[in-house]
């Protein structure tokens, strides 16, 4: 299969056909649609974008990073004309009338979006199970039995699964990129807060939401990042480009936090450790830190800002002006009760009690600002080791995808507990990547390596580094 | 902080959250929340009276932009992504 580097020279030179290629692709979308990867395949919208190119190509007027590659995008990134849901029946027959701004960046270097992948409605899980009503639950790629891991299930699986050349477009707030990456064996991009516009996002946690790619390998991510990476005036939170990137020293200084490893299952701290000692002969030393806040405080200030705010965003989806609607009957609190009640999952039900719960007079101060506050001290923590690492490294995952039945047996706190190691970096902003580096009973197991604020570039090629070191 | 999980607590996040609940749903949300909380309590430990809130995690200053008109939806596209129009107009249910 070729990489997207050499697909594009080979389309542009005229050797490769892009209609053929993404027919191919659609082809095998469908053939595989068991795994549960899409919430909607859009074939006719595919195939007209690759006439259209080719016609370009032939013509010499086509160009572009991305020129006739195929990109699947996760459900709530908008696409104008497609119907786009977070996977939820909440949003049925929602078709956005703009594209978000990652995707008319995408769409200007020429990718062709092929569909909009299954997610945890609206990103609220771990796990890939809390797809919303409807909506089936990805497999496994190499285990049928086993999770995809969450939010961005569809975007991992299918990633994994191909054998055309393909990108996908993926969204996290808690750790909805590193953790599907991890499971299913692919490399990942997580940005700064804020170096993705959210544009175009449909927002789940605001202060955290962030647009981010999946490949795969690292280069593969790191192309598509490149692209949708950048200012944006239509989002308030977005970022300047740093004016100088930061370099990747010879030797780059990693800082494992042992209090993290702690917790991981064994075979996977084993795994981890064996990976690092071969990168400690491939120009990286590491030293065992310590990140107790974040450790004991992660989970708990990431759930309570992001519930809070997802309350909030989701008190917009009420049968109105898009999505699922009812015959207009009793007053605007009854039909309002009636829609939500009808078109969200449990999760997102879960969700909303306990952000409209946390925001309530007499509790505001003693959950959600003081999750606020604590996050100042969570940021202050990772800043610390900044100042005398390059990076922080530790399994993507405490644990290997584990089967759908035993998911099934945890409880809900249970879940948010296994986000240990992505919340933190999520909820400061920080960027992080997770490459594949380990086989644990033949399922993939990946390695987290997060960076300081704006680093993306250092962080691509020391996990480029690492990539080649396995 | 120490909350009672009672129905009473679950139906009034219920009405507020705009959301009708079954007795079964109730049920469940009060033991899960009981539990989530329980988890969140580790917090009541962390002192941050002198701690700054950060409500984004990196410092973002105000934007401003020039007060000019620019292209925004047309009626007919606001308009496409629902059944309840009339005249141009969103149609809503009943508020009196």
């Amino acid at each position: 299969m070729l990489r997207t580097k050499e697909f594009v020279k080979e389309v542009r030179t005229g050797n490769l056909s892009v209609t053929e290629h993404t027919a191919k692709i659609l082809e095998e979308a469908e053939k595989k649609k068991d795994y549960n990867y899409f919430s909607l395949l859009a074939k006719e919208y595919a195939m007209e974008t690759a006439r259209r190119l080719e016609k370009d190509i032939k013509r010499g007027e086509a160009n572009g990073k991305l020129l006739g590659v195929s990109l699947s995008v996760k459900d709530c990134i908008c696409v104008k004309g497609i119907e786009s849901r977070a996977s939820s029946k909440i949003l049925t027959g929602y078709k956005p009338t703009f594209d978000a701004t990652a995707i008319t960046k995408a769409k200007k270097e020429g990718a062709i979006i092929i569909g909009k992948t299954n997610q945890d409605e609206f990103g609220f899980g771990t796990f890939g199970n809390n797809t919303g009503i409807g909506f089936g639950t990805p497999k496994n790629p190499f285990d049928k039995e086993r999770s995809c891991g969450g939010s961005s299930a569809g975007s991992a699986g299918f990633t994994a699964l191909t054998e055309n050349t393909h990108l996908s477009m993926a969204e996290s707030t808690g750790g909805s990129i590193a953790c599907p990456s991890s499971f299913c064996g692919v490399a990942s991009i997580t940005p700064t807060y804020g170096r993705i516009s959210r544009y175009g996002l449909m927002d789940y946690a605001s202060s955290m939401d962030k647009i981010g790619t999946m490949g795969k390998n690292i280069e593969e991510a790191a192309t598509l990042f490149n692209v949708i990476a950048g200012y944006d005036e239509k989002d308030s939170t977005s970022l300047k480009e740093p004016k100088r990137e930061a370099k990747l020293p010879e030797k780059a200084k990693i800082a494992i936090p042992k209090d993290f490893l702690e917790k991981a299952d064994e075979k996977v701290s084993k795994a981890f450790w064996d990976f690092i000692k071969k990168a400690e002969s491939n120009g990286f030393s590491y030293t065992e830190i310590s990140l107790p806040l974040n450790t004991k405080y992660g989970v708990s200030v990431y759930y309570l800002i992001a519930v809070s705010e997802a309350s909030t965003n989701l008190a917009k989806y009420c049968g109105m002006r898009y999505g699922a609607y009812e015959n207009l009957e009793g007053t605007f609190d009854e039909y309002f009760s009636e829609v939500r009640s009808k078109n969200f999952g449990d999760e997102a039900k879960r969700r909303i009690m306990l952000g409209t719960f946390a925001r309530m007079s007499g509790f505001r101060d003693a959950y959600y600002l003081k999750a606020m506050k604590a996050r100042t001290l969570l940021i202050e923590e990772y800043k610390k080791v900044f100042s005398k690492h390059d990076f922080i490294a530790h399994p993507t995952m405490p644990i290997i995808s584990p089967k759908m039945s035993d998911v099934e047996k945890l409880s809900p706190a249970e879940i948010y507990g296994m986000d240990l190691y992505t919340c933190p970096a999520n909820l400061t902003g920080l960027p992080h990547i997770s490459i594949n580096t380990s086989e644990i009973d033949s399922m993939p197991s990946g390695l987290m390596l997060t960076g300081n604020h704006l680093e993306e570039t250092k962080l691509i090629e020391a996990a480029k580094r690492l990539e080649a070191i396995k | 902080m120490d909350v009672k999980i009672d129905s009473a607590l679950i139906e009034k996040v219920a009405k507020n959250a705009r959301l009708n609940l079954t007795e079964e749903e109730k049920r469940a949300l009060a033991k899960d929340m009981k539990e989530i909380l329980g988890v969140f309590s580790v917090l009541d430990e962390l002192d941050v009276k002198d701690t700054k809130p950060s409500f984004q995690p990196l410092e973002i200053k105000n934007r401003w932009r020039e007060d000019t008109k620019e292209p925004c939806l047309s009626n007919e596209e606001a308009l496409s992504n629902t059944n309840h129009k009339k005249n141009g107009y969103f149609k809503g249910p009943k508020v009196i």
